[in-house]
């Protein structure tokens, strides 16, 4: 099962991007034309810089206020409000991410609700369309991304720092370590695996994102938050340039392997 | 362990503050829904007449029943027989270490970083040669096929765990490989097998990519590919489109609410195991 719709369609994508086809008539041999494309013309070039723009919003910011967050809840809600924060931050994850980007589409409009809130701090000046202006549409999406992931990076994150033992931090303090000396000697480091498995799971979803971008932004305005997931699609099924489609796939493939593996042996260690 | 008290009431506000950041887009679809249709309501804001009834619209227009029963049908396809192949997989690779299981492992931890925009392309027209292009079939077999590496991951990491005591005292007592996998691992293994179970029902229930590219007709396809289509028809009529919205939320939220528990410790599990 995973030989026939996994590797062999994965062959089939390396075939597919040495032939110029259109998914109909003959297809030529080109060679690798495609991936000189890929890596020359303007537009396909920028998706993947947007994909890595996108790394930023998505596993940046989410693991480093992840972190934040889950040594706020481990040192000042035990109890209660620490369950329900956590319940509530993981939300996000388990709804289909289709949702999460109608949800945002609206939010961000003209007449959303992050405008309303503007105008009524008095920014009325900075209000916009976030979603199709040229300038804010990334970061616009990115907030999507962090909204998303966020809970799942701060969870993972408790998780791990639960296990930490206390006789570390009681022996810091005896040494007169602050809040953020103890984050920085103790916490970040005991860390090191946690924090490799968000990071290796949030850069996939940024690299690899489709979803949140096709449904609000659709790639647009003018190619600003086209990514290489939507570039593929939009190549292979409305412009019918199939090998140009696979080249760029496998580009985006070989990416995620290239980021991924290095953050793999950087937070494993040598133990694995 | 001492905390100033400065220090306890900035950190819940803080964490007042995340949440409340995290609730309130929910909330602003599900007052838009209330909205009369058609109109352009603001962010948040509770409309003088609520509109009950396009819960009943989005129900009707969306043909949800069928969209509910779509959904179902794939999930309850895709989530058996894969649980059924990856446990045998996982047996065979963690437990009975079949020749070349090194490498097999190898090859299905690189399937995990594997990006569905690499191969939706071939997949598209494998389909089509095969002729279940706009089939439910289409998103089931791919769909299982996709699961594959992490649900072999998943279970051979519970296999390769299992003592070996228990197989070599069930072989001295004359089990073969099929009655040791039967009668002994697959009761031991009940609990991983739910989890991934859970977890695997929530993905194809939110699979969108393949939806989308696989099948037109929206209740052929799944719901978050469903919602998709709906989102395209009903662009216009912004209370329509957030009530279909919280319409289609609604079954993953009160399952999650329900199975939070297991649901968080399942995807915990899994993605350190990844």
């Amino acid at each position: 099962m995973y030989s026939f719709f996994v590797l062999q369609p994965l062959a089939l994508t390396v075939q597919y991007s040495l032939y110029r086809w259109d998914g109909v008539g003959p297809a030529t041999w080109v060679g690798l034309s495609n991936y000189a494309t890929v890596l020359s013309e303007p537009r396909l070039l920028e998706t993947l810089f947007n994909a890595f723009r996108l790394v930023l919003f998505f596993s940046v910011i989410p693991v480093a206020l992840g972190l934040v967050t889950a040594s706020i809840i481990q040192r000042v809600a035990r109890g209660r409000l620490g369950t329900i924060s956590r319940t509530v931050l993981f939300l996000p994850q388990v709804i289909p991410l289709v949702a999460a980007g109608i949800i945002w589409g609206r939010l961000l409009s003209l007449p959303g609700l992050v405008n309303q809130t503007l105008s009524a701090i008095g920014l009325r000046d900075v209000t916009r369309a976030w979603l199709g202006d040229f300038d804010t549409a990334l970061p616009a999406v990115g907030i999507i991304g962090i909204w998303v992931l966020l809970g799942f990076c701060t969870v993972l994150l408790l998780t791990g720092m639960t296990k930490i033992d206390a006789a570390l931090y009681e022996s810091a303090r005896l040494d007169g370590a602050g809040w953020f000396a103890e984050f920085k000697a103790i916490t970040v480091p005991s860390l090191r695996n946690e924090i490799g498995v968000c990071l290796t799971v949030t850069v996939i979803a940024a690299l690899a994102a489709f979803d949140i971008v096709y449904v609000s932004t659709g790639g647009g305005p003018g190619g600003a938050t086209a990514v290489p997931g939507i570039q593929i699609y939009i190549l292979a099924f409305l412009e019918r340039q199939v090998g140009l489609a696979s080249a760029l796939a496998v580009v985006l493939v070989v990416l995620v392997l290239l980021v991924v593996l290095p953050i793999q042996r950087l937070t494993r260690g040598p133990e694995s | 362990m001492r905390i100033a008290r400065s220090e306890l009431y900035a950190g819940r506000t803080v964490l007042l503050a995340l949440s409340a950041i995290t609730i309130l887009p929910f909330l602003s679809v599900f007052t838009t829904a209330l909205h009369p249709s058609g109109t352009v309501p603001s962010g948040l804001s509770w409309p003088a007449d609520p509109q009950w009834g396009n819960f009943v619209d989005a129900f009707r227009v969306a043909n949800m029943s069928a969209l509910l029963a779509s959904s179902v049908f794939i999930v309850l396809a895709v989530v058996p027989l894969s649980l059924g192949i990856s446990t045998m997989a996982g047996f065979a690779i963690g437990l009975l270490r079949i020749p070349g299981a090194k490498w097999l492992l190898l090859l299905f931890i690189f399937g995990l970083t594997l990006p569905f925009e690499g191969i939706i392309t071939p997949l598209y027209f494998l389909a089509r040669e095969m002729g279940i292009l706009n089939t439910r079939v289409a998103i089931v077999l791919p769909l299982i096929g996709l699961f594959m590496p992490f649900a072999v991951f998943w279970m051979r990491a519970h296999f390769v765990n299992m003592p070996t005591e228990i197989s070599e005292a069930a072989r001295v007592d004359g089990a073969n490989t099929w009655d040791l996998f039967w009668q002994i691992h697959v009761p031991l293994a009940r609990a991983p097998i739910a989890s991934l179970g859970v977890l695997m029902s929530v993905w194809a229930w939110n699979q969108f990519l393949l939806a989308l590219v696989l099948v037109e007709d929206p209740t052929q396809r799944t719901m978050a590919g469903a919602l998709g289509a709906f989102q395209g028809h009903y662009a216009t009529d912004i209370p329509l489109l957030c009530a279909g919205t919280i319409l289609i939320l609604l079954p993953t939220l009160v399952v999650f609410i329900l199975f939070q528990r297991q649901i968080i410790a399942a995807l915990l599990q899994g993605s350190v195991k990844g």
